[in-house]
Parts: structure tokens; C-alpha cells; sequence
């Protein structure tokens, strides 16, 4: 295969700058989840995104984004909403209330879209479930200096605005309320007598965690969102002990697995001598993966392997 | 379809086929909710999560080995066989990850979640470019379809099930012991580890078997929702189990049943839904720790303290603080509209001051019973004390 | 069996206005689904002198702290501090929570953490200036800690992670704190530095309300006591409340010998 310019700017580069802003979004508000121990509020939303994004379908008779959108915000926040009515009313475990409410929504979302016929129009089970990366096509820059023109950035595809915009929002958010989400997520019962409301922040978290769901889920699906929240955060957090230095981190590992996993899959089984590239979306959680693990096991000072040499070390010498 | 078919689907009398899926549904339904049940008092309810996703990647590698044999991709066993593998793995990593790294379970289990299933569909669209027959029906390992499982397939499936419902029933005290308690069960000379594993194993099986009905992404729900539900109506443990049983085995049978009689129902879909109905059912009502039950009773208690305060306010000739309290004071014609006692009012109040009274000479004159007791004083004092230490305590009262 | 009448809060302390009263509690009822942890309670808090909360475990100690600034809800009651509902007086109260309520490994550094006790003033969305870091380094130095400013607070020993805490605190310049159990398992230079703490915040007139579960050393730190078990046992200042026949009353008649026998030299 020969890569023409024009074919790398027409389908690769929207497919990677969509990559790489919802890595970096749903991997910035991670840092926060993690720390919350909340890691799989990420895993519920996601789920809780598909019966919404069908239910908007439904409502607007055609693949109408605005209302998709507000549906599977919507179907976020009543699920969160759910989750925690379950837990406090019926004294459950939350990890269990999130089983319970995300798999029966998600099953909901499956039936409506297989009974109603969405299927057969661009919404189907399996865009769900690995998004579609690969058809976010941009088709109006003819070269490199094209790309000088904002006439031609004004064409971005709608994806990729939405999740830049996304992406600005959540930076913003993070930047004005980083003393705020930080006392709440150290300390909820200090910070709510010093009048910053944990149940305020935290709700304010879950919106900001449903719309880059939202927004993600386009490009790389339900499942794979996952993967976004979680793992940048994670490997930023075996590197440091800062908190500002945590996010920058994320923001480095979220934008490596988005490039590295879709060019990876993208380009990689021509390397090999393959004819098909692969799921960019799975790949780009494997290479997400792939660091984390590098993180857990090299990371300088919690890293498993210098630990255990260190350990080591001092066996030997003492 | 008329109803006639559907009493036919029901009864098992629609070809000995639907008859084997709708019976293999419902053991796999019941295996599913009985283990769940330790699962969920374990507190591994999301574990579940984690192993089933990690179970794709095994799938896709299963198919691959399956055509390398030379057999065919969808030889059930081999898939099955892949996908235990990898939900082992799976297992593996989140308990790696958890023990020797800084990051908390939850994390574990987002990080392998994610991952494997990313791993899964990466070698699924290499599947999908190969020039071999049956990757269609691989697609069913997402979101589960009874209908078109072969007899054999549902045969396997219920057989499995069925052997799980049996080592889980032969385990049943062991599993409740390290869930109650796993440290005292460990003094005790049990080895929670293994239980543990034992326990563990009989999910992965629940998973593993799960996947060509309910699919992966679902089958936890099946893992989850029946014992949750069944959290609602019980206190008692082995009527938990079988609360979670039936309706899990409800939620089989009657999904494998919809599904069979829907061609474009999806069954894993459906399975869940009929588990998450039986779940809100049981959130509402269920007497034992149902919501509905839950309100009234706490609706009931919240009431008998303001009027116990009002009364006692009224009794003080202060103002009521509490709008609660002012509120069902004049309900009960206790007050008029301006708050003042009426007749009635001013003897309930004196009766409330007379309780108060005798109860604060009680727990001053008998402070090590009266904590002993817990008597938290909203009981009336004629009904809970013997009524010649009533009388006492009147005449103590009378003369201080 | 009959004990003498136990003097309450109200009797013992000498009469007060109620915008003195760092803290009047009245009827306070709190209940974990439809059972109940604390019951009636009616406390007023002298100004002067730390007060220790005592009670044997699920007396509702933590509870009763926790429900005074709100964290979990009241079922009835009211809460005065300084004469005015608790709701508008956040800026005159200060909070210790139990060092395990948090995650010592979160990724921050004692004078991040200290720097927390200063949000309250600095308001929703400004950030944390260099004169704020000056600020809270001043506070660190006050418990002894300004050394370990820049250390991640999980590699702090059990003991400094409490004088961070009591770092923050004093950073929160309040006029009531409340502290949950701040002596639980500290070091002997710990434990020393929390009792020159009460001492300096008792000498500024500033009142502390403390859980504390030693009864050996309570009638050393403290000067009143609030004896708790699901309601108000006894309350008052130390000398008269702290009494054996109080302590069985509070534990129930389950208090050992050997403690009893501590109180009663105390």
C-alpha cells in the first residue's frame, strides 16, 4: 500500500485528531476518577450512553447528533441518579447498584436498537461497541498547504468539533475548579464544611464524565471510552505524586495510545505484509494497555521491577 | 404468532429444540443467580465485569486455533475452552495489578475490562479480513442469541449449568463462611484462599457458558441482578440463594422463550430485561427491605419523633421549630391553625410531658438498665416498664 | 441499683448567653436507616476549655461530630454555634476527621494538604497564590512538620500524617473545631505536639470539641467532658462528671476494673 498525502489527510488525520481529543478528554477527567476510587463510574456511563444515543435516534427519526447527544446525557445522568438511589435506598454495595443499572439499561438500549430497525441505518450494534473511527472522513483539504486555509477547517467532520469542544470544556473546567476538585476528591467531608459541597462537585464531575462519554463514544465506542478513562490516569499515577504534574501525564499517555494505537492499526499489518488494517479503536486501548503496563512495571519509584530490585539490593548487601 | 404458540414456547412443547435452549436457559439462569449471590456478599459484583469482557480475546483466539485444527471456527467447545483462558487472565491481572501496584481494584478492573476487550476486537476485525467461513457467528458472543443454538450447543450449556448449580449447593456452607467472615474463617483453619478460587472458578464457569446465550457484554447482568434482587425480600442467606435461583432461572427461560418466539429479539437483551423487571419489582415492594416499606416505615418513625417534639413543645408552652412536627400536630387536630393546643392537644401534650418525665427518672435512677435496654423512649412507658415501677417512678417524679 | 443524680451540661457550666455558647445542640436525633444513633441529645458547650466526647464504641461519638456540621443528616434537632445556625457559621468551625478517612497515598504533599484549611477563605474558583503556600508552611512549622513541607503525605509516619492534619486545622483559623479521635495511635512526640495544639488554641479562647477514646489520659487534656452513648450520659467539667459511676453508666456496667480504677484516681 501507498500512502498519498491526500489520503492521509482526507481519512487519517480526522481519524486521529478525533482519536487523540477524546483520549485526552475522557483521559483528564480520569485522573479524577481514579483518585475518587470511582474508576468505574466511567465503565457505567459508558454503557449507560447507548440506550440514551438510541432513544434520542428515536425521538428525532433520523441520525439527528443534537438529539442523540441529549438523549445519551441524559440517560447518563438518570442512570447516576439510579445508581445512587439503589445504593442509598436499598443499602446495596455500589458496585453492585452500578452492575444492576448499567448492564439492564444497556440491555435496553441493545433490544430498542434490534427491534425498532435502527439497525439498518447507521446505528448498529457493533458502531456501538467499537465505535467508528475509521469513517470519519474529512474530505476537503487537497494538501499539506491547504491546510494554511480556514475555509478548510471550517469542514472539520462534526465528530471532530464536537470532541474539541468537549476537550476545551473539560480543560477549562479543570483549570477553574482545580482547587475544588482536588479538596473533594482528598477529602469530601472536610470539603463539604468548608462550604464546597462534595455532592455539588461531584455531580458536576459526572456531567463533565457523560459528555466526553458522549462525545467519545462516536469515535471509539462504548467499551473502548473505557479504556480512555482509565488507563492514562492509571499510568500517570504509578509516575508521580504531584497532582498537576498526574494530569500532565495523562494528557502525554492519552495522546500517545490515540496516535500510537491507530497508527498501529491503521498502518501496522502492511508492515507485517497484511492486506486489512485493524480495529483502530481496539488497538488504541491495547497500546493504552501496553503503557500502563510499562508504567506498573518500570515506573521509577512504585514500579514492580525496581521495587523488587531494590528489595533486592538491600537483601544483598545487608 | 398467536397465544397458542406462546403457551407452546412456555411448555416446552414447541420441537424438543426450543425445549432444550429454554431448559438450558433457565439452569444457566439459576447457576448464574446462585453463584451471584456469593459473588455479591464477596463484594466482587464488578470482578464479574472484568472477566467477562476479558473472555473476547479468547473467543477470537479460539476460532483462530479452531480453523489452524482445521475444523470449524464455531466448534463451540474450542471457543469456550479459548474464552476461559483468557478470562483467567483476566483474573490474573486484576488481582496483579490490585496486590502489587499502587492502583485500587477499581481500577484493575477498568484497566483489564478495557483492554482485553480492546485485544478482542482488534483480532476480531483481523478475523472478519480472513478468507474463512462462520466469523458471522462470532458476533453472537457480544449480545447472546438462543434461538440459534444447535441442540448439542444447548445441551452443553444446561449440562454445565446444571453441574455448577450442584458444586455450589455442595459448597454452600464453605462460600457462606468466607463471605460472612473470611478472617474468622481463616483462624478457623479454613483456607479462605481456596474457597476463594473455588468460588472464582465457578464464575468464570457461569461466564464462559453464559456467552453464547446472554453474550459477554450482558451476562454479568446475570451474575448481578438476581441476587440484588433478591437482597430485597430476605435477610436470611439460603433463602437469598434460592430467591436469586428461581429468578434468575425466570429470567432464562422467560428471555430464551421471547427470543424463540422473536426472531429479532435480541436474548441476551431480553434475559436481562426480564431480570431487571423482577428487580425493580423487588426495589419497590418487597416487605422485607423494599423501598415502598422502607419509606413508610422511616415515614412512620420520622413522625413519631415530631410529634413527640411538638407535644413536648406545646407541653413547654414554646413555639414548634419544626414544620414537620407542626405539621402533623394539626393533622392530628392538635393544633389550630394559629398553633394553638386545642383540648385534645393539651392532653396529648401533658402525656407526652408525663412520658418524658418518667422516663428521664428512669434512666437517672437506673442509668445501667436503661442503657442496657436501649430504650429509645418513643415506645409508651406503660407498655414497655412493669406497672408497679410506673407507679414508683410517678411518685418519684411527684416528689422531686 | 441507684447512683447520685448526674449534674447536667446546663446546671454545671455557669449561665451564658447563647451567642457565647461556641455550641448548643438541642434534640438532635440521628438514625442510620430507621435505627437510631444518637437520641434527644441536648448539649451546650462552655466557652473555655477543650471538651472531650466519651463513649464506648457505636455510642455515636463520630456521629455526633458528624451531624453537628452536617455531613449526615438529622432526623431533628437544632444546631447553634455561637448563637447562629451552623449552616452560616462554616467559617468559624474547623474539622478534624480520622486519619483513615482519607487516602494517604493521593497524590499531594503536606503543605498541598495544609494549604486545604485555607480554601474555605480563599472561595469557589480562585486558585492557591504563593502567599497561601507562605501561609500554610507558617502553620506546618507551628506543629513542627515544616521540614517534610514538600513530602508526599504517604510517606509520612502515622503520627506526622495527624500533625498535617492538625496543621490544616489551625490553618482554618476557626473559633469551634472538632476533632475526631487526633490521639488514635500516634507517637509519643505526636501526641505531645496535639497536646501543646489544644494548649495554644485553648489560650486564643478558641474551643475544641474532641472524640476521644483514652480514658487515662482524657482528664489530662481536657477540661469537660461529654459522656455519650446514644443520648447524653452525663456532661460537665471533668472533675465531677469524669466519675466511675458515670463511666459504668456510659459503658453500660461493661467497663473493666483496671479502667475504673484509672478514672477514679483521675
Amino acid at each position: 500500500m501507498i500512502l498519498t498525502v491526500e489520503d492521509f489527510l482526507h481519512i487519517d488525520l480526522p481519524a486521529l485528531m478525533a482519536a487523540v481529543l477524546a483520549a485526552v478528554s475522557c483521559g483528564l477527567l480520569g485522573n479524577f476518577l481514579v483518585l475518587r476510587r470511582q474508576a468505574l463510574i466511567g465503565d457505567a456511563i459508558s454503557h449507560l450512553v447507548l440506550p440514551g444515543i438510541v432513544v434520542g435516534f428515536l425521538i428525532a427519526g433520523e441520525v439527528l447528533t443534537v438529539a442523540m447527544m441529549a438523549g445519551a446525557l441524559g440517560a447518563a445522568l438518570v442512570g447516576v441518579l439510579l445508581i445512587e438511589a439503589i445504593r442509598r435506598l436499598g443499602g446495596i454495595e455500589s458496585g453492585a447498584a452500578m452492575g444492576v443499572v448499567f448492564t439492564v439499561m444497556f440491555a435496553a438500549g441493545v433490544v430498542l436498537l434490534e427491534q425498532t430497525g435502527s439497525a439498518a441505518v447507521h446505528l448498529d450494534v457493533e458502531h456501538a461497541l467499537y465505535g467508528a473511527l475509521e469513517t470519519t472522513l474529512w474530505l476537503t483539504p487537497t494538501g499539506w498547504e491547504s491546510l494554511a486555509d480556514p475555509a478548510v477547517w471550517a469542514t472539520l467532520p462534526r465528530e471532530v468539533t464536537t470532541l474539541a469542544a468537549v476537550t476545551a470544556i473539560v480543560v477549562a473546567a479543570i483549570v477553574l475548579f482545580y482547587k475544588e476538585l482536588k479538596i473533594v476528591a482528598f477529602d469530601p467531608d472536610l470539603a463539604t464544611s468548608l462550604g464546597f459541597s462534595a455532592r455539588t462537585v461531584s455531580a458536576g464531575l459526572v456531567v463533565l464524565v457523560a459528555m466526553a462519554a458522549v462525545a467519545a463514544f462516536d469515535a471509539v465506542g462504548s467499551i473502548l471510552v473505557i479504556a480512555m478513562f482509565i488507563c492514562p490516569a492509571s499510568t500517570a499515577r504509578m509516575l508521580t505524586d504531584r497532582l498537576s504534574r498526574q494530569l500532565l501525564l495523562s494528557v502525554l499517555a492519552a495522546t500517545l495510545a490515540g496516535i500510537g494505537g491507530y497508527v498501529l492499526a491503521a498502518f501496522g499489518p502492511f508492515w507485517f505484509g497484511g492486506e486489512n488494517s485493524l480495529n483502530a479503536a481496539g488497538m488504541i486501548a491495547v497500546v493504552a494497555g501496553a503503557l500502563q503496563t510499562l508504567a506498573m512495571l518500570l515506573a521509577p519509584r512504585y514500579g514492580v521491577l525496581p521495587r523488587m530490585f531494590r528489595r533486592w539490593r538491600i537483601r544483598a548487601t545487608g | 404468532m398467536t397465544l397458542a404458540e406462546v403457551f407452546d414456547v412456555l411448555l416446552f412443547r414447541a420441537g424438543f429444540n426450543t425445549a432444550v435452549v429454554l431448559a438450558g436457559a433457565a439452569m444457566l439462569g439459576a447457576g448464574a443467580g446462585l453463584i451471584g449471590v456469593f459473588v455479591l456478599l464477596r463484594r466482587r459484583a464488578l470482578v464479574s465485569d472484568a472477566i467477562s469482557h476479558a473472555t473476547l480475546p479468547g473467543v477470537a483466539l479460539g476460532f483462530l486455533a479452531a480453523v489452524g485444527l482445521g475444523l470449524d471456527g464455531r466448534n463451540l467447545p474450542i471457543l469456550l475452552v479459548g474464552a476461559a483462558s483468557t478470562g483467567i487472565l483476566g483474573i490474573l491481572a486484576v488481582q496483579w495489578i490490585r496486590d502489587r501496584t499502587r492502583l485500587p481494584e477499581d481500577a484493575a478492573i477498568g484497566t483489564v475490562l478495557s483492554v482485553f476487550f480492546g485485544a478482542g476486537i482488534v483480532l476480531l476485525s483481523h478475523i472478519q479480513t480472513l478468507a474463512v467461513g462462520g466469523q458471522a457467528g462470532l458476533d453472537t458472543f457480544l449480545i447472546g442469541q438462543a434461538a440459534a443454538m444447535s441442540r448439542a450447543d444447548a445441551l452443553l450449556i444446561g449440562g454445565a449449568a446444571a453441574l455448577v448449580v450442584l458444586i455450589a449447593l455442595a459448597a454452600f456452607k464453605e462460600f457462606a463462611l468466607v463471605c460472612f467472615d473470611p478472617d474468622f474463617a481463616g483462624a478457623g483453619g479454613w483456607r479462605v484462599g481456596r474457597i476463594d478460587l473455588v468460588m472464582l472458578a465457578l464464575l468464570l464457569a457461569v461466564v464462559v457458558i453464559g456467552l453464547k446465550t446472554v453474550g459477554l457484554i450482558l451476562i454479568i447482568a446475570l451474575v448481578i441482578v438476581p441476587p440484588v434482587a433478591a437482597r430485597f425480600w430476605t435477610e436470611r442467606l439460603n433463602r437469598m440463594a434460592l430467591a436469586a435461583a428461581l429468578f434468575g432461572a425466570a429470567s432464562g427461560y422467560l428471555g430464551a422463550a421471547a427470543s424463540a418466539l422473536l426472531p429479532r429479539l435480541p436474548a441476551g437483551g431480553v434475559i436481562v430485561l426480564v431480570a431487571g423487571a423482577l428487580f425493580v419489582v423487588s426495589l419497590l415492594f418487597a416487605p422485607a427491605r423494599g423501598v415502598l416499606a422502607g419509606a413508610v416505615r422511616r415515614l412512620r418513625f420520622r413522625m413519631a419523633i415530631a410529634r413527640r417534639q411538638g407535644l413536648l413543645a406545646v407541653a413547654g408552652g414554646e413555639a414548634i421549630a419544626d414544620p414537620i412536627a407542626r405539621l402533623v400536630l394539626r393533622r392530628n387536630g392538635l393544633i389550630d391553625r394559629q398553633d394553638r393546643p386545642t383540648e385534645s392537644g393539651r392532653t396529648a401534650a401533658a402525656a407526652a410531658r408525663r412520658e418524658q418525665r418518667l422516663w428521664r427518672r428512669y434512666r437517672a435512677d437506673y442509668p445501667t438498665d436503661a442503657i442496657a435496654d436501649r430504650e429509645w423512649s418513643l415506645a409508651p412507658i406503660d407498655a414497655v416498664l412493669p406497672a408497679d415501677l410506673v407507679a414508683e417512678l410517678e411518685r418519684r417524679v411527684a416528689a422531686s | 441499683m441507684l447512683t447520685t443524680p448526674q449534674p447536667s451540661a446546663t446546671t454545671a457550666a455557669a449561665p451564658l448567653a447563647e451567642a457565647d455558647r461556641p455550641l448548643s445542640v438541642r434534640g438532635l436525633t440521628v438514625a442510620y436507616h430507621h435505627k437510631p444513633v444518637l437520641w434527644d441529645v441536648d448539649y451546650s458547650a462552655p466557652a473555655g476549655g477543650p471538651i472531650a466526647i466519651v463513649g464506648p464504641n457505636g455510642a455515636g461519638k463520630s456521629t455526633f461530630i458528624r451531624a453537628v456540621l452536617g455531613l449526615v443528616p438529622r432526623l431533628s434537632g437544632e444546631v447553634r454555634v455561637f448563637g447562629r445556625p451552623v449552616e452560616r457559621q462554616r467559617r468559624a468551625i474547623g474539622y478534624v476527621p480520622q486519619r483513615s478517612s482519607v487516602d494517604w497515598d493521593f497524590p499531594a504533599s503536606a503543605l498541598d494538604v495544609v494549604a486545604m484549611g485555607l480554601y474555605g477563605r480563599i472561595g469557589w474558583l480562585r486558585p492557591v497564590r504563593n502567599r497561601h503556600r507562605e501561609q500554610a508552611l507558617a502553620h506546618l512549622d507551628q506543629v513542627g512538620m515544616a521540614e517534610f513541607a514538600g513530602r508526599q503525605i504517604g510517606q509520612l509516619s502515622g503520627g506526622q500524617q495527624q500533625r498535617v492534619f492538625l496543621a490544616r486545622a489551625l490553618a482554618q483559623d476557626a473559633r469551634l473545631y472538632f476533632m475526631d479521635e487526633p490521639f488514635a495511635g500516634v507517637d509519643a512526640a505526636t501526641e505531645r505536639a496535639i497536646a501543646k495544639v489544644l494548649a495554644e488554641l485553648d489560650r486564643q479562647g478558641r474551643t475544641v470539641v474532641c472524640v476521644h477514646h483514652d480514658l487515662q489520659t482524657a482528664p489530662d487534656y481536657f477540661r469537660h467532658v461529654l459522656l455519650l452513648n446514644g443520648r447524653v450520659v452525663a456532661a460537665g467539667p471533668m472533675e465531677t462528671t469524669f466519675t466511675v459511676a458515670n463511666l459504668q453508666v456510659a459503658y453500660g456496667g461493661l467497663l473493666a476494673a483496671e479502667l475504673a480504677a484509672t478514672a477514679a484516681t483521675a
